[in-house]
């Protein structure tokens, strides 16, 4: 276990490749425990891939990846254990469909976790209340909205008790209107500490809340900064290229 | 402002609701339609009327031997004489209550687990299918008290039912654990799953069968010459379960890799990831793949004919060449269509039920 203190994620010098190409080119990157990092950069700079091989999704080839002090490596058990301290929410929610709201909370306490199917509904339950849809609980994924399906996602991810929150570009995938209503929710969830990634391009989200935020591009972490520095001061060009195409118009 | 009325709905003309409208806008719409109808009808009529009127007005339905077959029409005396014969081949006939108690009880056990409102779904399950394949094999073939019945003996539908069950109970599993296996990442299970089903899938049944019967015993030097109908059972097994596994694969394809993803980034094991997650909606999707399989698979079991077992089909021909009811194929061929339509036709019947419960709860 890692103190309070200090970093719960490491990425030393992480390469990847996708056959020929090289995806991602010497990553470094400590995460403090409590930290909100946000990362953006244009598709195909690698920021995706890279929160994927946190939990591994993705594996990486070369350099170590460190979770609350467990080595990512292919040993099945300790990707089980850090895929219990992280969770993820993912850009099209993947919802179970086959399941209701419910069931898609309370799968994998009961399976992963042991957890009886009683404890496991209660906790459910106050996570859906903590999101704002406790009503649907009993709904198909189907039958709610976007921002609806997730909402109920990311109260699935906060179901296993993570120490942190991956979250792979959560608003793309949303109708206008329905963006706010996760914004919200995210922004609660960083009010209460939660260690936090952030794919995004909601640059307001990143002045809001983010304490760092890293620029990616090429497979590279081009600058890395605090949101007002990064913001008003950015310094390489090809930030200042970024920012002024994203913060344009 | 005067408040606003809806005018009162009147009925439609009747040139457009009922019988007249339905064959006005279906079959009489235009000239080239009404002339197709009317070739239709009469094909029909020409065809159907003697038809019926061979296999029911004129048909002699009951007697003992072709002599009470005098009205010209169908001889369905020829099935009735011998109904037993097609039914359970040359089981003995004081034993008949042995096959009839097995099929009473797989009939008991298809209501219960296939009607939703009946309760305790999961032991009907398990009974189902831990202790009746014992209690079935006994019943049938003998042990604990009962006279063996050895499988040469077996025959007609009995015969046909015993080997597309078991075919299609077996298979299944071996289908899915095989098409997991050839979308695994472990190179080697992939390509033993790979050359297990393309070389299953690329022989023909009867080939499989004929090597069964033939080349099998000649593999085992010395009497370990296992049951003829056992070995036959293998081949068949082995066959569908080929043919079940690319059903199941073409149902995992169509799953997106973010249901995997999910199911990973929860912790879920392999294993669970598979069973909670990933089958029960490929099931779905493999519904109409998997009876289209099973139904093959029913009616495939007539190939047995080949290595001397006598299903209901190879009991009928062999019924037909009885000197004593020479002439009447006809009859035999149509009893024998008519049985394998009814289970093809209710299994087919089953799946559509089954795919529209499924459908209602949710969409994908």
């Amino acid at each position: 276990m890692t103190q309070e203190t200090g970093n719960i994620i490491t990425l030393k010098n992480v390469n990847k490749w996708y056959g020929e190409f090289h995806v991602l080119k010497d990553i470094n990157l400590d995460v403090k425990m409590g930290e909100k990092i946000v990362i953006c950069g244009p598709s195909g700079s690698g920021k995706s891939t890279m929160i994927r091989c946190i939990n591994h999704l993705e594996e990486h080839q070369e350099g170590d990846i460190i979770v609350d002090g467990v080595i990512l490596n292919n040993d099945l058990k300790n990707i089980g254990q850090i895929r219990k301290e992280v969770g993820m929410v993912f850009q099209h929610f993947n919802l179970f469909p086959h399941l209701t709201v419910l069931q898609n909370c309370t799968l994998a306490p009961i399976w992963v976790k042991k957890m009886p199917q009683k404890e496991a509904e209660k906790i459910a339950m106050k996570f859906l209340e903590r999101v704002k849809i406790p009503d649907q609980a009993n709904k198909f994924p189907g039958q709610l909205s976007g921002g609806q399906q997730q909402r109920v996602a990311i109260a699935r991810s906060l179901c296993m008790n993570p120490r942190v929150m991956l979250f792979d570009e959560p608003t793309s995938a949303l109708d206008p209107e329905m963006i706010k209503e996760v914004l919200d929710v995210m922004v609660e969830l960083a009010g209460e500490g939660m260690t936090m990634l952030c794919v995004t391009h909601e640059m307001g989200f990143a002045k809001k809340v983010a304490d760092r935020v890293i620029f990616m591009d090429a497979g590279q972490i081009i600058e890395e900064n605090d949101p007002e520095s990064f913001f008003n001061n950015p310094q390489s060009e090809r930030t200042k290229l970024f920012l002024s195409q994203v913060l344009g118009h | 402002m005067s408040e606003f009325v809806p005018k009162p709905a009147r009925p439609a003309p009747i040139t457009e609701i009922g019988a007249i409208g339905w064959a006005r806008k279906n079959l009489f719409s235009s000239i080239p339609n009404t002339v197709i109808t009317l070739l239709t009808a009469y094909v029909l009529w020409s065809v159907l009327v003697p038809f019926l009127g061979w296999a029911f007005v004129n048909a002699d339905w009951v007697g003992s031997s072709r002599a009470d077959c005098t009205s010209g029409g169908a001889c369905w005396v020829f099935i009735s004489v011998r109904f037993n014969l097609f039914m359970y081949g040359f089981y003995p006939e004081d034993s008949y209550w042995r096959p009839n108690l097995a099929f009473i009880l797989l009939i008991g056990f298809l209501i219960w687990l296939s009607i939703p409102r009946i309760p305790f779904k999961k032991l009907g399950a398990i009974l189902a299918l831990t202790v009746y394949p014992v209690l079935a094999y006994v019943l049938l073939y003998g042990g604990f008290g009962l006279e063996v019945i050895p499988t040469h003996r077996w025959g007609g539908l009995m015969l046909t039912l015993v080997l597309a069950l078991i075919g299609i109970v077996v298979a299944i599993p071996i289908g899915v654990v095989l098409a997991l296996g050839r979308r695994s990442e472990m190179p080697v299970i992939r390509m033993v799953c790979v050359i297990f089903i393309e070389f299953w899938r690329g022989v023909p049944l009867i080939t499989i069968l004929f090597m069964a019967s033939v080349m099998l015993p000649l593999f085992f030097v010395g009497g370990t010459d296992a049951d003829k109908l056992m070995r036959a059972l293998i081949g068949i097994v082995m066959f569908q379960s080929a043919y079940m596994a690319e059903v199941v694969r073409g149902g995992l394809q169509a799953l997106s890799k973010g249901q995997f993803e999910g199911a990973d980034a929860l912790g879920l094991s392999y294993w669970q990831k598979m069973f909670l997650v990933v089958l029960p909606q490929a099931m779905k999707i493999m519904i109409p793949g998997i009876v289209n399989t099973l139904i093959s698979l029913f009616k495939d079991t007539s190939l047995i004919v080949i290595i001397g077992l006598l299903d209901i089909l190879g009991m009928v021909r062999q019924a037909l060449a009885d000197p004593a009811w020479l002439g009447y194929p006809a009859e035999g061929y149509l009893f024998v269509a008519f049985m394998f339509w009814i289970f093809c036709f209710s299994m087919s019947r089953y799946s559509i039920y089954l795919e529209n419960k499924l459908n209602t709860g949710h969409k994908r």
